[in-house]
């Protein structure tokens, strides 16, 4: 059962390409997140309507399309640069496209997670004039995160499972491989059971971490209850 | 990048959009109705009741909706009892196999947010039902149930707006809805930007209507809601169900 049928290997490597995926891309998605709330928060109004316009069109296409939108038109994007048939990585256009994604709705849990911090906190920043990279550096974003946290431990979870959608575009990950065996096997229902149960056991992984992350960054909070 | 073929493509991409739209519809009305007795088991206080509901949640929160979907559509023939017996005629077919899966994932997906807006009604209004000597089908009717899909409405509009996109998957297995077709143009035009944009374009229309379509019924349904402004008073309302005594506090 463990062996299956000789492809364990292959589900553990299509496995680690997951994770790869899914860690590259939450790094690059924090990234676009914060860049999408300082962006909304800006003085400038074609600065926030761009933000606006981010976060509302990524938010209303399917994921699915997204990846095959980049993955497609990055192939020609490229064929039309380099001047002959150039095809994009599977994996380079996965990280882009789920980076996107992940960015859009991470704009909106960075946005309410820096209303959350107490506005007397900034006004005392200012008075003793401090210049606002540096109230950005040191007075918002440490005193975000622990607010931020829940809503982004809840798009880790959804990140980690749209990976499997790359797999349309033929990225070798755990969803591919499994397909793979599956064919050659004709034995989906074990084949999709284990990939079932690797992602489960992920998620599962996720929230344990997740709650202690939580636990740590709300300590030193004061509660009311 | 073509702007005539944008336009020209939407038509041709508009026949999957009934495919799109009912697949949703049909999730939303199938998983919905499971979600309610889940959701309840769900707040039961003993373990043999919450328990099935729980690991049930866990389970189809925990995995991609590909695999559910690559499971019951790829899996499901693979079982003896299945395969020869009343069920096979369904499971043969993908459309019905994305109904399956996509209902029972929006059904775990959607318990959750009821079983949240469940848990923040006020205590005191069940106790309340209960002080009348309201049985327990009385107070679900009555009190949880309204009360509780009132406070879900905001999470389950974004849960039905998820659902929506993620009918896309269905195109992976062979079901020509928007997606679907945009892949068949793409691979008969190659114009990816083209065609995927305008499937983008149809999609981002639905969601905003969606979007449109719940804020409404947000506004018509919280209409109760509304403090009075100033000081406590009693309103007589009439409704269906004859004269009910509602003691409104004061808010702001």
């Amino acid at each position: 059962m463990i062996e299956l049928q000789g492809f364990a290997g292959q589900l553990v490597a299509g496995a680690s390409t997951t994770l790869g995926l899914a860690t590259t891309s939450l790094v690059f998605g924090v990234a676009v997140g914060l860049c999408g709330a300082i962006a909304k928060q800006s003085d400038v109004a074609m600065i926030r309507a761009a933000a606006i316009l981010y976060t509302t069109v990524i938010r209303g296409i399917p994921e699915l399309l997204i990846i095959l939108i980049l993955y497609f038109g990055g192939t020609v994007a490229l064929t039309a640069l380099a001047g002959r048939y150039a095809e994009i990585n599977a994996f380079t256009s996965g990280v882009f496209a789920l980076s996107l994604v992940f960015g859009a709705y991470a704009t909106e849990v960075f946005r309410a997670a820096i209303r959350a911090v107490p506005h007397g906190q900034i006004e005392a920043a200012r008075a003793l004039g401090l210049p606002s990279v540096l109230i950005w550096r040191f007075v918002i974003l440490p005193q975000m995160w622990r607010h931020a946290l829940p809503g982004l431990g809840n798009l880790w979870l959804t990140l980690l499972k749209d990976t499997a959608l790359v797999s349309v575009v033929g990225l070798e990950d755990l969803m591919r491989k499994t397909g793979i065996a599956a064919g050659a096997t004709h034995d989906p229902l074990t084949f999709y059971c284990a990939a079932a149960a690797i992602y489960l056991a992920f998620t599962s992984a996720s929230i344990i971490g997740l709650a202690q992350l939580e636990h740590r960054a709300s300590r030193g909070a004061r509660f009311a209850m | 990048m073509n702007l005539s073929l944008i336009i020209d493509v939407i038509p041709r991409l508009m026949d999957g959009l009934v495919l799109t739209i009912g697949l949703t519809l049909a999730a939303v009305v199938i998983g919905g109705t499971l979600a309610i007795p889940m959701a309840l088991m769900r707040t039961s206080s003993s373990a043999i009741v919450y328990l099935p509901a729980q690991i049930y949640t866990f389970v189809f929160r925990g995995t991609p909706l590909l695999v559910q979907l690559f499971l019951i559509y790829y899996g499901a023939s693979q079982i003896g009892w299945v395969r020869f017996g009343f069920l096979w005629p369904i499971l043969r077919d993908p459309l019905w196999c994305a109904v399956i899966a996509f209902s029972l994932n929006h059904a775990a997906y959607t318990a959750e947010i009821l079983r949240g807006g469940i848990r923040a009604i006020p205590a005191g209004e069940i106790e309340a039902g209960k002080a009348l000597g309201m049985s327990y089908t009385l107070r679900l009717r009555r009190l949880v149930l309204p009360t509780g899909i009132r406070l879900a409405l905001p999470a389950y509009a974004n849960e039905v707006i998820m659902m929506l996109k993620a009918s896309s998957l269905a195109s992976t297995i062979t079901i020509m809805e928007v997606t679907g077709n945009a892949r068949k143009i793409v691979a008969q035009t190659f114009s990816p930007y083209e065609v995927f944009i305008s499937a983008a374009l149809i999609y981002l229309a639905i969601t905003l209507l969606t979007t449109q379509f719940f804020r409404l019924v947000e506004g018509r349904i919280s209409r109760s809601d509304r403090r009075p402004r100033s000081g406590p008073r009693i309103t007589f309302a009439r409704g269906r169900t004859g004269m009910k005594l509602a003691v409104q506090e004061g808010g702001k």
